[in-house]
């Protein structure tokens, strides 16, 4: 079967029905109309500046080129879960924590795979770890991002209890281990939700894109297999790190609750 | 024998100064409410930064261990903070004869803590302080939710375990009457400075 090119015109009637709801959002005074023309408009823009941009990429499929992409990605995504956060860590923190705990986990999960799991070669094939990378860190971004805010939003609501067990001599790390591990599980359960409904309730988006695409269902189901499990691991030992990393940031070396190192969104 | 010593101690609300308490010593501390009071016992017990040196026993609290420090030098801030459901959860090892002595039967180990009244918490937290054995206590109205009759309780077990325990007291207390009862020298804090009273 050979993949039947969109044209702007196919995209204009898609186009269409969002505007449709728009107005509908407008007549019963939703308020979200302004925002979801804004996303709709950025998701279109993005898009096909990220077509453009692979366009090139997989005809030079220079390292450099590659590795720029990646690292841009990253910092995005970076900005994304600082960006989701009620309170977030002030200074450098703020964006570090996410971005460091992604660059861990998607970045080694994506190497890993290439290398060792697809036998990609050379390792650096855009049209495998661009994808990859994409979908792993657009996975994992929300996990950290959930995680992070579970994180900081309880600390602040049971700051009381935390200091109450700092006074009674307890560790920073009995003191914040049960809102670290609550933090965790919530950061954890989208992906282990998504994995038991794959397939089942949900038909998940690689695979209908491979399958649009053409390729045999059996071969996009083992690659879908593939980005769910890769992205399971990227998310549990991302918020793992993440929640660490921010923890530990919540208290100073003498053991001391500094949530003065948290600031507030203004909105 | 127990000895704080605070040596050009400085927090953000007061001047620096300069304390030593030992062991029998109960000191009543006052001052207008802002003036940094609950402040001062937050940076004596290392819970907030804080200018100076701080003693326990000629050691400094910076060669403690922090978890170590608070043990030795216990706070009961004005409101107590739970972190289980029950309150039995936030005990070691339950000593019923002082629950006894603050008015509670060995069941209060099963109530929840949502059910506590805010005397029955303060009496709690007071327990559950002193099982840690601190050498110093720093009390931050321990008796300000408390009837007559509790108040006394409070303040007896209080002596008491200052007594058995050769232990030195800070004690924030608003009514000259305590005051009078329960300390033997008394500290006011005006215009960011400690005095004697």
């Amino acid at each position: 079967m050979e993949l039947i090119s969109l044209t702007p015109f196919t995209l204009a009637l898609a186009a269409g029905l969002v505007l449709l709801l728009g107005l509908l959002s407008l007549k019963l005074q939703l308020g979200l109309e302004r925002r979801l023309l804004i996303a709709a408009v950025r998701s279109v823009v993005q898009l096909t500046l990220l077509g453009l941009v692979l366009k090139t990429l997989f005809e030079q499929s220079s390292l450099w080129s590659v590795m720029a992409l990646a690292i841009f990605m990253l910092s995005v995504a970076g900005y994304e879960v600082m960006a989701r956060q009620k309170r977030r860590f002030r200074g450098f923190w703020g964006i570090g924590v996410g971005t460091l705990s992604m660059f861990i986990s998607s970045f080694s999960i994506t190497l890993i795979s290439l290398h060792f799991i697809i036998q990609v070669d050379p390792w650096y094939t855009p049209q495998y770890l661009i994808p990859l990378l994409g979908m792993l860190l657009g996975n994992t971004m929300s996990g950290i991002a959930i995680s992070l805010d579970s994180l900081t939003h309880n600390a602040w609501q049971q700051r009381r209890a935390i200091e109450a067990r700092l006074m009674l001599g307890h560790s920073w790390n009995q003191a914040i281990n049960e809102i670290r591990r609550d933090a965790l599980r919530a950061g954890l359960i989208p992906i282990i939700n998504a994995m038991a409904a794959a397939g089942v309730v949900s038909l998940p988006g690689m695979m209908t894109g491979q399958i649009l695409a053409g390729s045999p269902p059996l071969e996009a189901a083992k690659y879908q297999i593939l980005i769910l499990l890769l992205i399971a691991a990227g998310t549990g030992f991302g918020a793992i790190t993440a929640t660490m990393m921010g923890s530990r940031r919540l208290f100073d070396q003498r053991q001391r609750l500094r949530l003065e190192r948290l600031s507030i969104k203004s909105h | 024998m127990t000895r704080l010593t605070l040596h050009q101690f400085q927090t953000d609300l007061l001047q620096p100064f300069d304390l030593q308490l030992n062991a029998g010593d109960c000191f009543t501390l006052s001052g207008s409410s802002g003036c940094g009071k609950s402040m001062l016992f937050r940076a004596i017990a290392d819970l907030d930064p804080h200018q100076g040196e701080m003693r326990l026993d000629d050691q400094l609290s910076t060669q403690i261990p922090a978890p170590q420090w608070r043990q030795q030098v216990g706070l009961l801030p004005a409101e107590s903070g739970w972190w289980a459901d029950e309150v039995g959860q936030h005990f070691n090892n339950p000593d019923l004869a002082l629950l006894a002595a603050l008015g509670f039967a060995p069941e209060v180990l099963q109530w929840p803590v949502d059910r506590l009244s805010s005397g029955e918490r303060q009496r709690l937290s007071l327990a559950r302080l002193l099982g840690n054995r601190p050498k110093v206590l720093l009390l931050d109205e321990p008796t300000a939710n408390l009837d007559g009759e509790n108040s006394l309780r409070v303040e007896q077990v209080i002596t008491e375990y200052q007594a058995t325990h050769h232990s030195a007291t800070l004690w924030i207390s608003h009514d000259p009457v305590q005051q009078r009862r329960i300390g033997n020298r008394h500290l006011v804090i005006s215009d960011g400075t400690v005095r004697w009273s």
